[in-house]
C-alpha cells in the first residue's frame, strides 16, 4: 500500500485537471504525477531515507509529498518556528535526508550535514522531463512488502518535547477511502488552506483534496485581509483554518463577503461559541465543519457537519444548542470510548479520557512503537464526553486540570464563559501554585479593542454562572495570549508570566 | 480465499483492480468477469470474460456484498463484473461527509 495509489487513481479520473495553484498556470493530476517521479528519482540519486520539508507551504508541498512516497521515504515536515536547540535536535533524527528549505533555513539544515534544495530550486529540478524508463520503473514499483511511514510528523510538543508520529501509508489511505468520495468534487471547486505544512490538517487536505479532485491554493502567511481578498479572488469553495484564523476573519474590518465559499472546515484547538455563532450568522450560505483529530489519528475523527451547527444556531433546545460547542460524532471507521482514571469505559454525560480505535489511527512514536491498548485503543490525553446522541465535547487535555481543594476544575470551562462577555475575545485559564488551596485559578485575558471592563465586573460576570470556587482570584489583561503556530494554545507560558517569580523560565 | 483490509487484488481478465476496505470473515471467492482475483498486482490480462460478469467495474466506486460484509473500492477501471461467491456486487451509494480538511 502507497499514497501513490491515490495519486494514480486522480490520474486515471482527472489527469487534465488543475489540482494545485491556480486554475490557469496551475500543476494537473498528471503532471503532478511526472513531477513526483522525477522527484522520487531525485531522492534515490541523493542516497537519501528520507525528505525534510522545512518551508512554508505551497505547490512544491504535495510534489514532495508523492515524491517521498514514490520513492518510498518518509516525508518529515518541520516546524520552520522551532527554536535553533530543537531544530537541531529535530533534524539529528535525520541525517541522510533531503532537505527542502526556505532561504533562511538551508544552514540550519547543511549544519546537520543535509543537501538542501530550496522550494524553487526542488520545483525546477522535478519540472525537468523524466526519461520513460525512469518512469516505467517507478510506476510499476511493487509497493507491498515497504515498511517505511510515509509522513513523520513531530507532535507540537507544548507540554513536552517533541515526539515524532510515523503516519504509514495504510493509515492515511484508510482516512481517505473512508471519509472521501474519489472524484466527488466538481471542476470549479478550489480549497484554500492556510495551516503550515507540518500540521496533520495540512498533510491530510493534500491527499484528501487530491482524491476529491478539489483544486488546492495555498496562503502562505495569512493575514485576515489576505485571506478574505484571496478567498475572492480566486473564487474559493472550501477553507480550512485554525479557530485563531476564523476569529480575526470575523472581527476584521476589510469587506468580508464571499460569494463562492461553500465549506469552511476548521479544528485543532477549541472554536469559542462567540466566534463560531458571529461566522454563521454572516455567511448564512456556507456550510461549517468542525473536525476533531490529532496527528495521531490521521486528522479527523470526529466531525460536527453543516446541518448540525445550523440546527444548533436555530434551536430552542437547548441540548441541541449545546451541540455547537461540540465536536459532532465519530467518522466511519473508527471506535469511541470515554474512559475513567481507571481505564475503564463509562456512559453517556461521563467526563472522562477520549480513546480511539480504527485503521486510521496511527498512534505510532519513532523509537517508542505504537501507544495502544490491548484492545488497539490510543488515548488522546483529550477530556472530554458523549452525550445520549453521540455528540462528542471536549474540556480540554487531561493534564490541563486544576486542581483546587481537591476539587477538579477544567480550565475550559471556565475560559468558555470568560469568552461568552462580549468584550472578551480570548482568554487563557490556569491553576497557580497556592498554598491554602494546593492551586488557585488566575486568568488571562484579551479584551476586544475599544473596551473597558473592570476585572471585578469580569470577575463578577463569571461568578454568575460558575460557583465561587470556579471563579479566577485574578484576571489581567494582556494584547494578546500565547499560543503556537497552529493556535495551540501554550498554557505553560501562560503560568509563568502569571507567576510572581518572573525567573520562573518558559 | 480469506481477504484482508487493505489488500489489493487485480482481475486476470481485465484492467480491474480493487483494495479491500471490508472483509469477511471466512474464505470467499472474489471474482472479476467471473475468473477469481489474484492479490497484489495485475499480471496481464489474458482469458475470456465471462458473459454474464461483463458489466464493468467503474473507477473510485465502492462495491458491497452485504450478505458476507464485504466491501472493496476500483482503484483501476475494467470491463468485467466484480462478484462475491457468484453474487454480483453492488455499487454503494455515496454518502460522503463533509469536507473537514
Amino acid at each position: 500500500m502507497n499514497l501513490t495509489m491515490l495519486l494514480d487513481m486522480a490520474v486515471d479520473g482527472f489527469g487534465d485537471r488543475v489540482v494545485i495553484g491556480r486554475k490557469d498556470g496551475g500543476i494537473s493530476a498528471s503532471r503532478l504525477l511526472e513531477m513526483s517521479v522525477a522527484g522520487a528519482a531525485a531522492i534515490r540519486d541523493a542516497g537519501a531515507d528520507s525528505l525534510v520539508y522545512l518551508a512554508v507551504n505551497g505547490p512544491s508541498f504535495p510534489v514532495a509529498m508523492f515524491a517521498a512516497a514514490r520513492a518510498g521515504v518518509p516525508l518529515v515536515p518541520v516546524n520552520y518556528r522551532l527554536g535553533t536547540e530543537q531544530l537541531d535536535a529535530l533534524l539529528a533524527n535525520h541525517p541522510h535526508a533531503l532537505g527542502i528549505a526556505d532561504p533562511e533555513q538551508v544552514g540550519a539544515l547543511e549544519k546537520a550535514g543535509l543537501s538542501v534544495l530550496t522550494p524553487d530550486n526542488w520545483l525546477t529540478l522535478v519540472s525537468e522531463p523524466v526519461p520513460a524508463v525512469t518512469m516505467a520503473e517507478f510506476l510499476e514499483a511493487d509497493w507491498s512488502e515497504d515498511e517505511a511511514p510515509a509522513v513523520v510528523i513531530y507532535t507540537s510538543g507544548t507540554t513536552s518535547a517533541p515526539k515524532g508520529v510515523l503516519l504509514r501509508h495504510e493509515n492515511l489511505t484508510s482516512y481517505v477511502f473512508g471519509s472521501v468520495e474519489f472524484a466527488g468534487a466538481e471542476a470549479y471547486e478550489a480549497a484554500l488552506v492556510s495551516v503550515p505544512p507540518y500540521h496533520i490538517a495540512a498533510v491530510a487536505n493534500v491527499i484528501t483534496s487530491l482524491y476529491a479532485g478539489r483544486r488546492t491554493m495555498v496562503l502562505e502567511r495569512f493575514t485576515p485581509a489576505e485571506w478574505l481578498e484571496t478567498a475572492r479572488r480566486e473564487e474559493i469553495t472550501n477553507a480550512l483554518v485554525v479557530p485563531t484564523m476564523l476569529s480575526r476573519i470575523v472581527e476584521d474590518s476589510s469587506d468580508k463577503s464571499l460569494p463562492n465559499l461553500r465549506g469552511l472546515a476548521y479544528g485543532g484547538a477549541p472554536m469559542p461559541a462567540s466566534v463560531i455563532e458571529k461566522a454563521l450568522q454572516m455567511w448564512p450560505e456556507v456550510g461549517f465543519v468542525n473536525a476533531y483529530g490529532l496527528t495521531e489519528t490521521s486528522s479527523t475523527v470526529a466531525v460536527l457537519g453543516p446541518e448540525d451547527h445550523r440546527s444548533a444556531l436555530e434551536s430552542d433546545d437547548p441540548a441541541v444548542r449545546a451541540r455547537l460547542g461540540s465536536v459532532g460524532q465519530v467518522v466511519p471507521g473508527i471506535e469511541l470510548e470515554i474512559r475513567d482514571a481507571f481505564d475503564e469505559p463509562v456512559g453517556p454525560g461521563v467526563a472522562g479520557s477520549i480513546c480511539v480505535r480504527g485503521d486510521q489511527v496511527s498512534a505510532e512514536y519513532a523509537g517508542i512503537g505504537r501507544a495502544v491498548d490491548d484492545r488497539g485503543f490510543f488515548n488522546t490525553r483529550d477530556k472530554g464526553y458523549v452525550d445520549s446522541d453521540g455528540y462528542l465535547y471536549i474540556g480540554g487535555r487531561v493534564d490541563d486540570t486544576i486542581i483546587r481543594g481537591a476539587e477538579n476544575i477544567a480550565p475550559a470551562e471556565i475560559e468558555e464563559v470568560l469568552l461568552r462577555h462580549p468584550s472578551v475575545i480570548d482568554a487563557a485559564v490556569v491553576g497557580v501554585p497556592d498554598e491554602e488551596w494546593g492551586q488557585r485559578i488566575e486568568a488571562a485575558v484579551v479584551l476586544r479593542p475599544g473596551s473597558a471592563l473592570e476585572v471585578d465586573d469580569l470577575r463578577a460576570y463569571v461568578r454568575e454562572t460558575l460557583r465561587g470556587s470556579k471563579t479566577p482570584e485574578k484576571i489581567v489583561y494582556w494584547d494578546e495570549l500565547p499560543r503556537t503556530e497552529t493556535g495551540k494554545l501554550v498554557r505553560r507560558h501562560v503560568l509563568a508570566r502569571l507567576l510572581p517569580d518572573a525567573s520562573a523560565v518558559l | 480465499m480469506i481477504l484482508k483490509v487493505g489488500q489489493t487484488l487485480a482481475s486476470t481478465v481485465d484492467a480491474t483492480a480493487v483494495i479491500v476496505v471490508r472483509a469477511p470473515k471466512s474464505e470467499v471467492a472474489l471474482t472479476c468477469g467471473g475468473v477469481d482475483m489474484i492479490v497484489g498486482k495485475s499480471t496481464g490480462a489474458s482469458g475470456d470474460i465471462d458473459p454474464a460478469h461483463r458489466g464493468g467495474s467503474l473507477l473510485g466506486k465502492r462495491y458491497v456484498d452485504d450478505v458476507a460484509e464485504l466491501e472493496v473500492l476500483c482503484t483501476k477501471a475494467g470491463d468485467g463484473t466484480l462478484a462475491l461467491d457468484g453474487r454480483h456486487l453492488e455499487v454503494k451509494a455515496a454518502k460522503p461527509l463533509p469536507s473537514s480538511d
